[in-house]
């Protein structure tokens, strides 16, 4: 037996002299673009099924089989981080260790951490998802105008309420005006509505969390029989404010994946991320830089804000519980986006019919206070506000 | 808005989202009147709950749910029995050992399950029926709090059965005494013949096992759609808090827990009250939405300091010899 235990030790250990000097040969062969070694800092588990974190691990494994780099070997994740600049650190540390050349942070949190891990090592690509901080050479932000999808998922809504009769749409989110991630979609959401159903209100109920199954199911009921809404938006992680609109026999607009699987005879289209879509480019722009003080360079700006145009953000597939022509105006409404005619903060309303006819027109564009956030005519609010200080609801919105 | 409505559903989301808390604080009433102290009320119905809507929605049976759930509990308390009353482990120790292993499992057995097709809920006819609301004739048709208070799925009925039949078992049956006896002081137990071990083991497995079926209700309320938080959510922890706010009887749980859920669900439905009722209750929008996360836990703490002075007078149900192991050698 021991005989035995000796043998396979000394096999394992020639196993890994083998393995040792394939990689060293690998470094040898030169700085291949090919060889990108990709670092993950994630904020839960990367073997989740549904989520945020799910979202990004998939977004980041696409990409690396578009580009044809292997998942496998290529790829090097420290999962479970929780938002403490001392275990960040130790995460990108342990990356740095394994010679990665980009590492991407995807939680908020890792903010100060990453850029203090950026100014010393030089030679690593820090990439950073939802924040605001960068530098010129190797540390920039990402982020999605997620606001856009908002909006045509509202219009999907409005039309919806149309059909019903039903003014009150409610909204279950994580937070609301303390964030101004929230806060936009929110906005981004009700004027797609008002845009074909000037009567509606939206209730936003906040559940002061960004996971909480249990009230977001209950929230959700809560909107429906207090507050008597017909449909059902959210901002938050799992499906349970679509399955309580379909008990209640209410429709509803879900986020981050399609929910129809979740609630087929309520969801209505869901606002989705394509987080690939970003990673491809980041990827190939750390492929392409030649070194990491290079990086912003290539990708042109250190904040990353893509949009539909970018097919960065979109929605899921209209399901059959939609309006007829939710379709056609929502196609209206996102030609005019793609191609950058008009954009959803500005001064300029957009009106959209029963029959799915999209007419444009100056209006003020007023907070739920009455203020006038845009004069008519005026220019989109800038994206620093939308990402950064909007910290108010239009008009039409008000919490429940 | 409809303002009586209002209160219907606040009446009924008390009920309907606190009652696996009166599952949990039986189940480990039942455990701690042995004296076991077992603070894996949480791994317990995390894994009554996975086992038990996998295989209820395979069956498609509600009953069948039930039953795996509570064999799924009874069997990890089993666990726990085998570790602390036979191989002498630290009951606190084995029991926060088994939270995190239960979670383990829920999220083990979950994820692989969803690797092959989740059984969604929307498609088990009997599952989804069996746990609707049912009317209780005259009772639901009180106006206001009928609904409310009456008009709720079979496990909350179940749930208030078995606190009653719990309590009753305790307070009037012969071996009721006996198992308090155990937990007062198992070594008088042992010399009048009572059998200590079996004792213990028997009424930790079918206290764990009701435990597991309280997780299964939480799954059904959240429609068994599993995502990547646990159904359980926190509130195995709390009915081990409620254990002692009901001091160890699980009458008192009852309304513990109610007492518990109006608190609870203050945080759902406080702004619609504030909505409906702008002159008396409006204040209630004014409160910001973390003093709501917290307001149970601050309940709770309070509870507890009251409970211990009053304990201090001496009319404590707490077991004597909870949370010491018995080792009949060690006389």
């Amino acid at each position: 037996m021991k005989k035995l235990i000796a043998i396979f030790l000394s096999a394992l250990m020639l196993l890994s002299l083998v393995s040792c000097g394939a990689s060293d040969s690998n470094e040898a062969t030169g700085d291949n673009a090919k060889d990108l070694k990709v670092g993950a800092i994630y904020i839960n588990s990367k073997n989740d099924t549904a989520g945020y974190t799910y979202a990004h691990h998939n977004g980041i494994t696409t990409a690396m089989k578009e580009l044809g780099l292997d998942v496998n070997t290529q790829l090097f994740i420290v999962d479970e981080v929780p938002e403490d600049p001392e275990q960040v650190r130790a995460a990108v540390d342990t990356l740095v260790g394994k010679n990665v050349d980009i590492i991407f942070g995807i939680s908020f949190g890792y903010i100060d951490a990453l850029e203090t891990a950026a100014a010393e090592y030089p030679e690593v690509i820090f990439s950073h998802a939802t924040g605001y901080k960068s530098n010129e050479t190797n540390f920039n932000n990402y982020f999605g105008r997620a606001y856009q999808a908002r909006y045509l998922s509202g219009i999907a809504a409005g039309l919806k309420s149309l059909q019903t009769g039903n003014n009150n749409v409610g909204y279950v989110a994580a937070y609301g005006t303390e964030y101004a991630e929230t806060a936009s979609g929110i906005n981004g959401f009700a004027l797609g509505v008002q845009a074909v159903n000037p009567n509606a209100k939206v209730y936003v109920k906040k559940l002061g969390n960004w996971a909480d199954e249990v009230n977001e199911s209950a929230f959700a009921t809560e909107l429906i029989s207090s507050f008597g809404c017909g449909i059902i938006a959210q901002h938050c992680d799992s499906a349970q404010p679509q399955i309580a609109a379909e008990n209640a026999g209410m429709f509803g607009c879900g986020y981050n994946s399609d929910m129809s699987p979740d609630a087929p005879k309520a969801h209505l289209t869901a606002a989705i991320w394509n987080w690939n879509v970003y990673y491809r480019t980041a990827m190939e722009a750390a492929m392409n830089c030649g070194s990491a003080d290079n990086f912003v360079a290539t990708m042109g700006t250190p904040a990353y804000y893509g949009g539909l145009k970018e097919n960065f953000v979109d929605i899921s597939p209209i399901s059959e519980n939609c309006a007829p022509n939710t379709q056609k105006a929502i196609d209206a409404v996102r030609e005019l986006i793609v191609n950058g005619e008009w954009d959803v903060f500005s001064g300029v309303k957009l009106s959209i019919t029963a029959d799915g006819v999209v007419t444009k027109a100056d209006a003020d564009l007023l907070d739920n206070a009455g203020n006038v956030i845009v004069a008519a005519g005026g220019a989109s609010v800038e994206d620093g506000v939308i990402t950064g200080t909007m910290n108010y609801y239009v008009a039409g919105v008000q919490e429940a | 808005m409809d303002k009586l409505s209002v209160i219907t559903s606040f009446v009924h989301n008390i009920v309907v989202f606190n009652i696996p808390l009166l599952y949990g604080t039986v189940g480990e009433i039942m455990v701690e009147k042995s004296g076991s102290l077992n603070l894996g009320v949480e791994g317990t119905m995390a894994v009554g709950a996975i086992f038990g809507y996998i295989f209820g929605c395979y069956a498609n049976s509600l009953g069948v749910g039930i039953m795996v759930a509570f064999l799924a509990g009874a069997l990890f308390g089993l666990l726990f029995a085998a570790l602390t009353v036979s191989l002498q482990a630290n009951q606190n120790i084995t029991g926060l050992t088994l939270t995190t292993f239960g979670l383990g499992i829920y999220f083990f057995v979950g994820n692989s399950v969803k690797a092959n097709g989740w059984p969604v809920m929307g498609n088990y006819s009997n599952i989804k029926d069996g746990f609707a609301d049912i009317d209780i004739p005259l009772l639901s048709d009180i106006p206001v709090i009928g609904r409310g208070l009456f008009s709720h799925n079979m496990l909350v009925f179940l749930g208030i059965a078995i606190a009653v039949g719990v309590w009753w078992y305790l307070k009037h049956t012969t071996l009721g005494l006996k198992l308090r006896a155990i937990g007062e002081n198992p070594a008088a137990a042992d010399s009048v013949g009572i059998n200590v071990k079996r004792m213990k083991y028997i009424h930790i497995c079918v206290g764990c096992g009701i435990m597991g079926i309280g997780g299964y209700y939480m799954g059904l309320n959240m429609s068994g759609s599993f995502n990547s938080s646990c159904w359980i959510n926190g509130y195995g922890w709390i009915a081990v808090a409620l254990v002692i706010f009901a001091n160890w009887s699980p009458a008192i749980a009852i309304i513990g827990t109610f007492v518990f859920g109006f608190f609870n669900t203050l945080r759902v439905s406080g702004t619609s009250i504030a909505a409906a009722f702008p002159d008396q209750f409006g204040w209630l929008a004014h409160i910001p939405t973390q003093m709501y996360q917290a307001l149970p836990f601050i309940i709770t703490a309070i509870v507890l300091v009251v409970m211990s002075i009053r304990n201090k007078r001496g009319s404590s149900g707490l077991p004597s010899a909870l949370g010491q192991n018995y080792f009949r050698e060690e006389r």
